[in-house]
């Protein structure tokens, strides 16, 4: 799916890492889009993007768009923000 | 009036407990049992606004009450009151703070993280305040089943902060620890 | 020679390789006057654009690491620029001069600012001219500053730079940290919402160039594309200055046009090829190779002309590693510096670099009972217990984990790093599995980042010369 999603991709997640705490509560919301590390931050799940690709935008689906925006408003340190095309 | 005022007080103070225990936990990062982080963040947010709506009932009630004898501005300046001046100063004490907590919580996305946090940590001076007030000005505050309820948010909310204050409070600190730790060769 | 308006000819300033050195041609610790004598004085008022057409044609490259084409991020920022002409605020571009160098193993900036910096200030002057610039910053380390002042004070035009300290970390020169300390004092990356060239500096479009780039720049205002275009290859035209160090006979700095062969540059520094191990080329984010059919240039593409494997020379590092030093004990001790150069605000940076130089140090220790540090003598073969097998297995996970996670590329460049290590030294890594590492442990780390920083040698003044 990897280089098709990433075309298809209906927005952007952005990933403040400077900001992120990790506290997971983006992973609840987009499971499918994000998992998380070691550590808690969240991590693009696999095949979402390429190995060497910038990781802090993570594509999502057009189904993912609600619960994105839910993550946005809900980081309980503002990390994130949507990017459209 | 007077009831109802000083029982939607002592539903607010309960309210306030739990969002004060439930904010801590959204602060962990962790789940609590089965409900997801989503959830006790959003839980979080609406006892507080339930607080916040029976702390209305409370001043509303007591404004209209006669006997209170409140007035508009005991609302928002403190201790000038007629009925126990200090103790109802308190409850406005807490009343501002907890505006300020609220305000600023529903306009996080405005403000800016920063301001965000700095307000939100006056919770932790807000609850007891509220708390001596509830137990100092109401009437009730020697009655054996509102000393009781006092006592157990007490030190669910004592024991929360320790927690809050311990090593191993953030989900990942085990792991975070172990790399965190690291320093320069 | 189009656009050679200066009074010298370009025929008079001598060729770099075969013979002189572009950035170095008015001689070591050049004042203003000996400056001018042999460069001739910078083109007066230019036709607007003018710059930029020499500059997009010269297909200058960012020097700084990076390597990003300095035209299109020029016409970025007068674009910017020329849009917000209209604002009410001051909104003209910001330039900034990076001399930062918070690579551990490059001493160019230092020796190009000791010995030329008025091409900096040229190329400064000259830009701020062409695009209208509201501020203009030279941005470098504690130990440039008396130079960079007495060069600005000695001339008529200089009046308007900006001279600032930058603070010795190795993020410090990313250009969001640079444009962060200007601004807030805090020299690290912020996570940008725009492009430097649209909103930088107090939102202003704002011009990062490593100072060696503006050196370039001042070349390319004075004599134009074409002569720029005369050293090197199509695809990494120009010179560049390399800071060469490590089991060296003298660390020095180099100008070499951009394809040069490795093993050309080593050998003109007086290195045999029997005295190389390998060599990182790049820096702390760059690649260990093995020299033999290298060529230091930009362009990736240029392996398929039978150049041989084009490297990307980065922040024109070289570090040699001499036979029987032990070249993952050599990573891990950068690793380990990398892992505590993190800003330490990205949580898979500040988690990740350490769990990473953890597994490095172990890996690395194998043959020598675990530390690998503090010299566990230096013969070969030195035992130790046997390693986990999955060790390589987890750099590779950890590895995958970090990269692209970061508000900088810190945790990119580490990764890189080390993958070349993997590679390079694959032969090695069974030895060391098995409790053995052929070669000694003699504190690599004691040249590669102490011996370069605390060299007074990072001034030499005949160090570009050759
Ligand atoms: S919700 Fe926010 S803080 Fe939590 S992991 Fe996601 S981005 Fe990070
Ligand atoms: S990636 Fe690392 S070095 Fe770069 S800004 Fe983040 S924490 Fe700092």
């Amino acid at each position: 799916m990897s280089a098709d999603s990433r075309r298809e991709a209906a927005a952007r997640l952005h990933i403040d890492w400077t900001r992120c705490d990790g506290r997971g509560l983006c992973a609840e919301l987009l499971p499918e889009a994000l998992s998380r590390d070691d550590w808690g931050f969240p991590l693009a799940a696999p095949g979402r993007l390429a190995v060497d690709a910038d990781k802090s935008n993570v594509p999502l689906k057009h189904s993912e768009l609600g619960a994105a925006a839910d993550a946005v408003k809900l980081c309980p340190v503002l990390a994130l923000r949507l990017a459209r095309p | 009036m007077w009831a109802f005022g000083r029982a939607s007080g002592f539903a607010s103070m309960l309210l306030l407990s739990a969002s004060v225990l439930l904010g801590i936990l959204t602060r962990s990062g962790r789940p609590l049992v089965q409900l997801p982080r989503v959830s006790v963040s959003l839980l979080h947010r609406n006892v507080s606004l339930m607080a916040v709506v029976f702390l209305i009932f409370h001043v509303g009630a007591l404004l209209l009450d006669s006997y209170a004898q409140l007035h508009v501005t005991d609302v928002f300046v403190p201790f000038l009151g007629s009925y126990r001046p200090f103790w109802q100063g308190l409850g406005t004490v807490a009343l501002d703070l907890l505006a300020a907590v609220v305000v600023t919580g529903l306009l996080r996305h405005r403000i800016g993280q920063r301001t965000f946090k700095l307000v939100h940590w006056l919770s932790y001076a807000m609850w007891p305040v509220a708390i001596a007030h509830s137990v100092g000005n109401g009437t009730d505050g020697t009655s054996a089943p509102v000393v009781a309820a006092v006592v157990v948010v007490s030190v669910a909310v004592v024991a929360a902060v320790a927690w809050r204050l311990s090593a191993g409070f953030l989900e990942t600190a085990r792991l975070r620890q172990l790399h965190g730790q690291w320093r320069r060769p | 020679m189009t656009a050679a308006v200066g009074q010298l000819s370009p025929a008079a300033v001598r060729e770099p390789w075969d013979g002189g050195s572009r950035l170095f041609a008015a001689g070591g610790r050049a004042g203003y006057a000996g400056h001018l004598a042999a460069y001739g004085p910078l083109p007066g008022h230019e036709p607007r654009g003018t710059l930029l057409a020499q500059l997009q044609a010269s297909g200058l490259t960012g020097r700084g690491g990076a390597a990003f084409p300095a035209g299109p991020k020029l016409a970025a920022v007068a674009e910017a620029g020329g849009a917000a002409r209209y604002a009410t605020r001051p909104s003209g571009p910001v330039l900034i001069a990076n001399g930062a160098e918070g690579e551990p193993l490059s001493f160019k900036d230092a020796t190009l600012l000791h010995n030329a910096p008025h091409l900096v200030i040229d190329g400064l002057l000259a830009t701020a001219q062409s695009v209208a610039a509201s501020a203009i910053y030279i941005y470098t380390a504690a130990g440039n500053l008396d130079v960079v002042a007495a060069a600005l004070a000695e001339r008529p035009d200089a009046a308007g730079v900006i001279l600032t300290e930058s603070p010795d970390a190795f993020v410090a020169g990313q250009a969001s940290a640079a444009v962060n300390f200007l601004e807030t004092g805090r020299a690290i990356p912020v996570d940008l919402r725009r492009r430097l060239a649209d909103s930088g500096f107090k939102g202003r479009p704002t011009l990062v160039q490593n100072v060696e780039t503006w050196a370039q720049v001042a070349l390319i205002a004075r004599y134009g594309a074409d002569w720029f275009r005369a050293a090197g290859v199509a695809g990494d035209p120009g010179t560049r200055l390399v800071s060469l160090s490590g089991d060296v006979p003298a660390q020095q700095v180099l100008e070499v046009p951009g394809g040069a062969p490795l093993t050309d540059v080593l050998a003109t520094a007086g290195i045999r090829h029997d005295a190389v191990a390998a060599v990182l080329v790049g820096g702390f984010h760059g690649r260990w190779v093995r020299p033999e059919g290298v060529v230091l240039s930009v362009d990736e593409g240029a392996a398929g002309l039978g150049a041989g494997l084009a490297v990307r020379p980065g922040a024109g590092v070289l570090h040699v590693l001499g036979p029987g030093r032990c070249g993952l004990a050599a990573t891990a001790d950068m690793v380990d510096y990398l892992a505590g150069q993190s800003a330490r605000q990205c949580g898979p940076c500040m988690f990740g670099l350490p769990a990473l130089a953890d597994v490095m140090r172990r890996l690395a220790g194998g043959g020598s009972g675990g530390s690998g540090r503090g010299g566990a003598g230096a013969g070969a073969g030195v035992a130790g217990p046997p390693l986990d097998p999955g060790l390589v297995d987890e750099v590779g996970r950890l590895s995958r984990l970090v990269s692209g996670r970061g508000a900088c590329h810190h945790p990119d460049g580490t990764v890189r790093l080390i993958a070349s290590a993997l590679e390079v030294f694959a032969d090695d890594i069974p030895w060391h599995l098995a409790g053995q590492c052929n070669s000694g442990h003699a504190g690599h780390a004691a040249v590669g980042l102490a011996g370069v920083r605390d060299q007074p040698g990072r001034v030499p003044a005949e160090g570009g010369r050759r």
